[in-house]
Formats: structure tokens, sequence, C-alpha cells
């Protein structure tokens, strides 16, 4: 690779010492660097994973408290089923027992899917999206700044009388269903929510579904509703 | 009249301040590198709206597959020997330096403590096939699981805890990873999910 040139050429007198240029080809040496370069960058995480955040509720004292603050006409409980089903109802589960119709079956879908989850959410969680995205709207065009909105986001979505969401996951639904619907509460700005385990009566609602309200009409409701 | 000479140019291109350049950003990716952890399983982590990024450092990883399985990744290697340590009291298991090494060496946490010391004596290469076989038991009766975390954050206050499971995980699998970590207190996560603006 290294090349000796004999400087001038042609005639070389007799007796004079050569010239000599020393030159030294590198382009196997940035060849092999560029090879190192792109292993480097392959193996290497530049870009860090992207995460949700999520906190649980501490265990007991807290969540009974809180389930007996929730309204009944503010809260939605959301049943994740199997096969990406979403099944959900509006205040108390006795009221569905009763009305097999009351329990509802949503999607997945975006927004322009009328009966989609996050179509009814949205609906339901209007007042407080549109205060949002106006406050947004501010925020870009630099009216008010960053932490102001934070801030205000943080009360709208925290609002005592806003919505809240009960998410009960049923054992037959996979965690992407649940990754999925959290983001519908993203998207809704749905700040208040909890992820619960279905009772026996939520599954038993979803099976009175399925059977068209077939068990409904074989059992004793006033006793079921009494144990509820 | 003399003829026009036409000069000979030589194509030889001198590659030397290329070569720089590539050295230079060469020693910038070696330094600036944190390898990308092995895992032994390979998860598709659910897409989601949320742009948030997981912190820098002390991070617990939980990785969850679709069966069930349950491995763990530190970030610190000081935490993780004071944790082995822990583990090792608790189920009356001494590790010998040599596997103390070997444990550092190995990425992945994911054995029966009972299968432990065994493991850890075998080569890395022989590591990672058994590790496929094995997971952290995290049920009811023998829940490892939930101890190696209790000793992580008990020895580190700062840690944070990363969920990092696969689409497809059914529910109860990770209702269980959640459950446990509720019974030692930890209540904050991580969902390790992928950005999906399309939502």
């Amino acid at each position: 690779m290294a090349e000796v040139n004999t400087g001038g050429g042609g005639e070389a007198k007799k007796g004079k010492p050569k010239k000599q240029t020393l030159r030294v080809d590198f382009t196997p040496m940035v060849d092999m660097n560029m090879l190192l370069i792109t292993f480097f960058m392959f193996a290497t995480s530049l870009a860090k994973p992207q995460a949700m955040e999520i906190a649980m509720p501490v265990k007991d004292d807290v969540k009974k408290e809180e389930k007996s603050k929730v309204k009944d006409d503010k809260a939605i409980t959301i049943l994740l089923g199997k096969s990406n089903k979403i099944f959900y109802y509006f205040g108390k589960p006795t009221d569905v027992m009763v009305d097999n119709s009351k329990l509802k079956l949503a999607s997945y879908g975006g927004m322009d899917d009328h009966n989609s989850l996050r179509f009814m959410l949205a609906g339901r969680n209007k007042i407080a999206m549109e205060k949002i995205a106006r406050l947004k709207d501010q925020k870009d065009r630099k009216k008010i700044k960053e932490d102001f909105y934070k801030n205000e986001v943080k009360k709208i979505k925290n609002d005592k009388d806003g919505q809240v969401v009960i998410i009960k996951p049923t054992s037959d639904c996979t965690y992407a269903n649940l990754i999925d619907a959290l983001d519908e509460l993203a998207i809704c700005c749905i700040g208040t929510y909890a992820i619960d385990d279905p009772s026996k009566g939520d599954l038993w609602l979803i099976k009175n579904n399925e059977t068209g309200g077939k068990l409904a009409k074989e059992s004793d409701l006033s006793a079921l509703s009494a144990k509820k | 009249m003399s003829k026009v000479k036409t000069k000979k140019h030589s194509t030889f291109i001198d590659m030397t301040a290329m070569s720089d350049v590539t050295v230079l950003l060469l020693t910038f990716f070696m330094l600036t590198a944190n390898f990308i952890p092995k895992e032994p399983v390979q998860l598709i982590t659910p897409g989601s709206i949320s742009e948030a990024k997981i912190p820098d450092s002390n991070i617990l990883t939980v990785l969850v597959d679709t069966t069930g399985h349950v491995y763990l990744t530190m970030d610190r290697r000081d935490n993780k020997l004071a944790v082995l340590r822990e583990m090792g009291k608790a189920y009356g298991i001494t590790f010998t330096k040599a596997q103390e090494a070997s444990f550092l060496m190995q990425p992945i946490i994911g054995v029966p403590m009972s299968t432990m010391p065994d493991f850890l004596n075998k080569r890395l290469e022989d590591q990672d096939k058994i590790l496929k076989k094995y997971s952290i038991p995290a049920d009811s009766t023998n829940n490892q699981f939930k101890q190696w975390v209790q000793y992580a954050a008990a020895t580190n206050k700062e840690l944070s805890i990363a969920i990092k499971a696969d689409q497809a995980t059914p529910y109860p699998k990770i209702n269980g990873v959640l459950m446990s970590l509720q019974a030692i207190k930890q209540y904050r996560y991580h969902l390790i999910t992928k950005l999906d603006a399309a939502k």
C-alpha cells in the first residue's frame, strides 16, 4: 500500500541519489473505520425506548375511599374482553344487570369509527378536551408558558367532577389491549382512572351480553343485585 | 512551434483527511455507546402515543414474554452484585468470586436460585442457551421475582421499574407481575412501548 515514487522519471542520472516521496494509501483504513462506525451505530441504543408512566393504586385503604367518592353519573367502567372486544357501561353495574342493552360494545378504532371507544370517551369528555386544545393552541402561539400549560392541563385532568374511568381487563385480553385502552384515555384527556380486576358481576355481565340476555332471564335478579 | 504537452495527472487521492474524520466519528460512537442488552426472548412492545422516555440510569427492567416467563436486567453493576449476595443469603448460597464475575458478565437474570450456581459455572455462550429454558419463578408459592425486586429496591433507593412485555402477552401474566410488585409496595412503573403516532 505504501508507494515509493521515484521522482522525475525519464532519464535518471547515474550517480545521483534518487529523490523519494513516500505516500501511504489510506483508502483501506477509511474502509475499515466506516465498517466499525456502522457497527457501533447499529449496536448502540442512541434512541431510548418510549415508555408510558403508570401508577397503580396503593392497596386496600385508599381504594375504598376513592370508590365511594366517584359519582355514578361520571363513572365509566370499561371491560376489556377477548379478541379485541371492549364492553362498557355507565354508572352502577346493577342497572346493567336488569337491562342488557346498557352494556355497550366498542372497538379500538379511531375518531371516524362511531362505534369506537375513543368516540365515546371524547363525547363524554368534550368540555375538558376543548379546554386543553385551546390551551395547547395558545402554547403553540407562545402566548402562555410551557409550565403554565402543564399546570393547567393537570388541573383539568384531575378535576374532581371530571370523568372517572375504571378499566377492568378480563383474563382473556392481552397486554396490547390494556396499553391501547390507556392510550385512548390519554388521547381523550381523562386523568382520573384506575385499573382494577373485574368483579364476578362484571364477568356475569359479559356472559349475559354474549348470550343475549339469557342469563338474566334464567336467574333471579333481585337476589343478584342484592349481592352486588 | 512546440507541441502542446498534456500533463500527466496522477489519480492518487489523499485519504488522510478522510481517515481523520472517520477515526473521530468512531471515537465518538465508542465513547457514547451503551449497548442494547441482548434479550433471551424477542419482545414486540405495543405501540402507544406516549412520547415520554425512560430515565437514564437506575433502571430495573422486567421482561415478560408471551408465555409469562419473567427475566430481569439491571443497569447498575455494583447494585447487581449486592442484590445477588442478598439473594444468596436468603437461599443459603455463597457464590465464589468466579461465579460473581460470571453473574456480572451476564446481563440477564433469569434462572431460579436453585440452579443459579450451576448456571454461573457455565460459559457465557452456554448460559444464553440455558436462559431460554428457564425463567425467574414468579408464582404465589415460589415468588423469587418479588424477592429480586425487593432487594434491588432496598439497595438502590432511586430505582425505577420498567416493564417490557410482548404485546400478545395474556393479561393474567402481566397482572401477576403487577400484583407481585404491588405486594412489595412498588406502585410506579414505566411500561415500555414503541411510538405509534398514527393512533
